[in-house]
């Protein structure tokens, strides 16, 4: 069961990508490596004006509002959809050892940053090696319980995985 | 009250009648018979699982079938494909970033 829906892809610039859920853990994990070098590559993921260049999946546009990258700083910014929505997060600093580790713990919030808690923790390595930076990031999200429920249950009580029952309602709403 | 779908799943009961019914359309004396409860719990499961729009229902002749609304448990799948897709989406982004960097760099 560990590290299951395991997807890697590699991208036109040899650069690869790797996702993975253990669902015991409530952890996601996610790998990248680009043929980039070690500071290029921290300062993609901690300076607002890099991060906000790639943050948010388009057709949505990531702002930073402010951001202190120090232990206890944080980052506050919104994701804008194309009608203009606007969903803020906080990102709070908890740890950082610089070009090799950084924490945050995570959680949405409304435009005058209070929280809506549960959220999530992060927590980002990088390592250079030949040229090329490999980012390893862990989320620990509590919602994935409601998640580890249901899929534990299915096996559980009638030997059928959560793949198996995704598969069944797909085939099902074919009908 | 408001339910949602993780509320009707966290129960063991409400996940087997899922299952079960996800198969075929049932009446409740059917599903019931699959479970050592009373028919008056498997009652209560179903409105529950029916309030949270996870089960509907339709009257044929005198029965009540249950079965079940294949858009909404979809739902949990695609919560963690959605993240899956956001960070691929990241990616791409952040590889193009980085190779715009490295050119002006240069």
């Amino acid at each position: 069961m560990k590290h299951q829906n395991n997807i890697s892809e590699v991208s036109e610039s040899d650069s690869l990508f790797d996702f993975s859920v253990d669902k015991t853990k409530k952890t996601v994990f996610i790998t990248m490596e680009f043929s980039a070098e070690l500071a290029l590559v921290w300062d993609a993921f901690t300076k607002p004006e890099i991060l906000d260049q790639w943050y948010a999946p388009k057709p949505y546009t990531s702002k930073t509002k402010f951001m202190e990258f120090k232990v206890g700083g944080r980052r506050f910014y919104a994701m804008v959809g194309p009608d203009g929505t606007e969903r803020w997060a906080v990102q709070k600093y908890t740890s950082i050892s610089p070009k090799s580790n950084f924490k945050f713990f995570n959680a949405f919030a409304d435009k005058d940053e209070n929280l809506e808690l549960p959220g999530s923790d992060w927590d980002l390595n990088f390592r250079e090696q030949d040229g090329r930076t490999e980012v390893r990031i862990t989320v620990y999200n509590e919602s994935l319980e409601r998640l580890e429920k249901l899929i534990d249950g299915f096996k559980l009580g009638f030997g059928m995985t959560f793949e198996t029952l995704t598969h069944l309602l797909a085939a099902l709403s074919k009908k | 009250m408001r339910r949602d779908v993780f509320q009707a799943i966290a129960d063991p009961t409400r996940r087997a009648i899922i299952t079960l019914i996800a198969l075929q359309a049932m009446t409740p004396n059917a599903i019931a018979d699959n479970f050592n409860t009373t028919r008056q719990s498997v009652s209560k499961h179903l409105r529950i699982l029916t309030e949270c729009e996870l089960v509907k229902q339709e009257q044929q002749g005198r029965e009540i079938y249950y079965s079940l609304e294949i858009d909404k448990m979809k739902e949990i799948d695609k919560w963690l494909a959605q993240f899956r897709k956001i960070w691929e989406t990241r990616f791409s982004q952040l590889d193009k970033v980085l190779s715009t960097l490295k050119k002006q760099k240069k």
